[in-house]
């Protein structure tokens, strides 16, 4: 697995979209950090940027990975190698790599800005935490829709739809429900229903640790009590957790049953 | 020659009266007077008192009817020791300077304060240090006095266990300038009081309020910094307050705003600064009141309608990257918003005129929704509504149709 792991890791990094994905990131940090000049609100800014464009590159970006590699895929396939060991190999190459570039391309600014002597280092380690977990989590997603899919054009519409459902549409659904719901009680099922999205738990993690969450009034602190406890934040992580590892298993227990 | 011998006898008399005019020392040792009590009570109306370095461990010192001038060396302290009043004033044209008075009493029953004054009218209160005070100056019934120059702190916990800095109650006429006040409850206090003016204090650290107003009308506060206090002013219950070329800032919490205005009338509020609070203006049944010329800098709600305000006005304010410029309740009763800059504002200006084409709605859907479903505030900065607010600024269908503003700035207003 390892070996494989190696391959594509190092067939991503050498490859031109890894480069820029990497430098739009490096950009992007370093023109924040010079017009903002404050580390806090780059980093909300930031976090609109993650929350919203990791999770799509990761989609598409796995999905293409996969369809592209097809005919290396199977030729491995062919080899006395275990299935599970190809297709996790894959998945963790195509996963790191993408991890590696947000996190090399925002860390290398903030880094050179001063971040370790600032008081924000938390809040962007967290950051970064959120954007490796949903790069994991979204291709992870995308290995199970190529799998499911050998029609590419079928694949890559499910892909964006998915990207679409939790970072739109899911948004969307809450929101009605709660104006519907509004006469009862709505604190427990905020917290749930966010739970569920891997996109918006990220979202209230990283707001919850800036100033920015005052804005969030009584609701807020609702939050807080419960993401500010230990218990919080090992259901949050766990969840987080879960969100890669469900789609891992599901990935795997198809890739060995389908007929290549 | 008969001229000059007048004058001559004139002035004599007048030097005479002024030579009774006594200045008695008080120290801790070696002097006529170790205690300020004891001074006080051998003084005549119109002596000074001058308290020499040193620490003096008295409480209810009582100053009845007389005009005394009482001041201090550097480094004089009363030291109340946690037993009630510091010194009690019921007297005209008097005045304390240059003290440093420490240690009141807390309590839950009385209104122990450092400096309490009573029916006091012509005084003055000046360069006053006080420490761990529970109430700093209590000040009832008074007239035309000047309270300027004093630093006051408190180490109350909580608000039930801490008192105000400057407490005014039924008092008319005074200036109240330069003052440091923190680490209290309200820094300033203001209840039925007329015709006063707050200039240049700073109030920060607060528990409650910075500077608090209650039925007290026609007064005004110009030149005050607030900063970092749960609220930096409330304004309740009062008419006719101007409100001026003050800083509200960093007065950040989820129950914190810069101004509260509750029940008010006919005030004005211009060149005033809010950075960096949560709400910079809440406004509840605030009516006929204009504000100009503002500036409404990186707050959470710029300003926050809540209910029950008729015909407020505002004009060449500057909204500059608010998280959202105006949350707004109810109907929009006569409140007018035009002439303003908003740096969210995305239109052009075809003509040239300063003014531009397209009417800005400072209501975003998304704070409209907020003030419905308290809940769904969880949404903020999801793609989702910035996708909604968007299409709710090309076609408004749910935000208050004619709430605009038809003449945007396209400029920064420069006041």
């Amino acid at each position: 697995m390892l070996k494989i792991l190696k391959y594509s890791f190092f067939d991503l990094v050498r490859s031109r979209w890894s480069y820029v994905y990497f430098l739009f990131y490096l950009l992007l940090s370093s023109v924040l950090l010079f017009l903002n000049n404050d580390l806090s609100n780059t980093i909300i800014t930031l976090l609109n940027v993650v929350i919203v464009l990791v999770p799509l590159i990761g989609t598409i970006f796995g999905v293409m990975y996969y369809y592209d590699s097809q005919e290396f895929t199977e030729l491995l396939l062919a080899q006395p190698i275990k299935r599970q060991s190809i297709f996790l190999g894959q998945f963790l190459g195509v996963a790191t790599s993408l991890s590696l570039s947000v996190l090399l391309g925002l860390g290398i600014p903030f880094a050179l800005y001063g971040l370790f002597e600032s008081n924000v280092i938390f809040d962007f380690l967290i950051l970064i935490a959120v954007a490796v977990f949903l790069s994991f989590i979204f291709s992870a997603l995308a290995f199970n829709i190529a799998l499911s899919n050998t029609n590419k054009i079928k694949g890559f519409g499910y892909a964006i739809l998915l990207w679409l459902f939790l970072a739109v549409i899911y948004d969307g659904a809450f929101l009605i429900a709660l104006i519907y719901f509004q006469d009862y009680p709505l604190d427990q099922f905020t917290l749930v229903a966010t739970l569920f999205n891997p996109i918006d738990l990220s979202r209230i993690l990283i707001l919850l640790k800036l100033d920015i969450s005052a804005l969030l009034g009584y609701t807020g602190a609702i939050f807080k009590d419960f993401f500010g406890t230990l218990t919080g934040s090992l259901v949050s992580l766990g969840v987080l957790a879960l969100w890669v590892v469900f789609p891992l298993w599901r990935m795997l227990h198809v890739a060995k049953k389908k007929d290549f | 020659m008969k001229l000059y011998l007048f004058i001559f006898c004139f002035a004599v008399t007048l030097l005479n009266g002024y030579s009774q005019n006594r200045t008695i020392e008080v120290c801790a040792n070696n002097c006529e007077f170790s205690s300020i009590q004891k001074a006080v009570d051998a003084a005549k109306s119109g002596d000074s008192i001058f308290i020499k370095k040193g620490v003096y461990k008295e409480h209810d010192i009582f100053i009845n009817k007389k005009s005394l001038h009482l001041f201090g060396e550097e480094g004089s302290i009363v030291d109340i020791d946690n037993k009630g009043y510091g010194i009690k004033v019921e007297a005209s044209d008097f005045s304390i300077a240059s003290l440093t008075i420490k240690n009141v009493e807390v309590s839950y029953t009385s209104d122990y304060a450092a400096i309490y004054l009573y029916r006091c009218n012509n005084f003055k209160l000046k360069n006053i240090t006080l420490k761990k005070a529970f109430f700093g100056f209590l000040i009832e019934k008074s007239k035309h006095g000047i309270v300027e120059n004093n630093n006051i702190s408190g180490v109350g916990k909580s608000e039930a266990s801490s008192g105000n800095a400057i407490h005014l109650w039924d008092s008319k006429e005074l200036i109240v300038r330069q003052n440091k006040v923190y680490n209290m409850r309200d820094g300033i206090y203001i209840e039925f009081g007329s015709n006063n003016v707050f200039e240049n204090n700073f109030s920060h650290d607060n528990m409650r309020y910075g500077l608090h107003f209650m039925f007290s009308n026609d007064n005004r506060y110009s030149y005050n910094t607030f900063q970092n206090n749960s609220a930096g002013v409330a304004v309740m219950f009062s008419k006719r307050i101007q409100m001026n070329n003050n800083v509200f800032k960093k007065n950040w919490g989820t129950a914190s705003y810069g101004l509260l205005l509750k029940e008010i009338s006919d005030g004005e509020i211009y060149h005033n600064t809010f950075e960096n609070n949560t709400t910079g203006i809440t406004a509840d049944g605030s009516t006929r009141i204009t504000y100009r010329e503002n500036d409404f800098i990186n707050n959470g709600y710029a300003v926050k309608f809540v209910g029950g305000s008729y015909q407020n006005n505002f004009s060449r304010n500057n909204f500059l990257y608010n998280n959202f410029d105006l949350s707004y309740s109810g109907g929009l009763n006569d409140n007018s918003f035009d002439k303003n800059y908003w740096s969210d504002y995305t239109g052009y200006d075809l003509d040239k005129d300063g003014y531009g084409d397209v009417p800005y709605r400072p209501v975003k859907l998304f704070s409209y929704l907020v003030n419905e479903t308290p809940e769904s505030i969880i949404l903020l900065r999801s793609l989702f509504i910035d996708i909604i607010n968007f299409s709710e600024k090309v076609t408004p269908v749910f935000t208050p149709k004619n709430l605009t503003d038809q003449q945007p700035l396209m400029r920064e207003v420069q006041w």
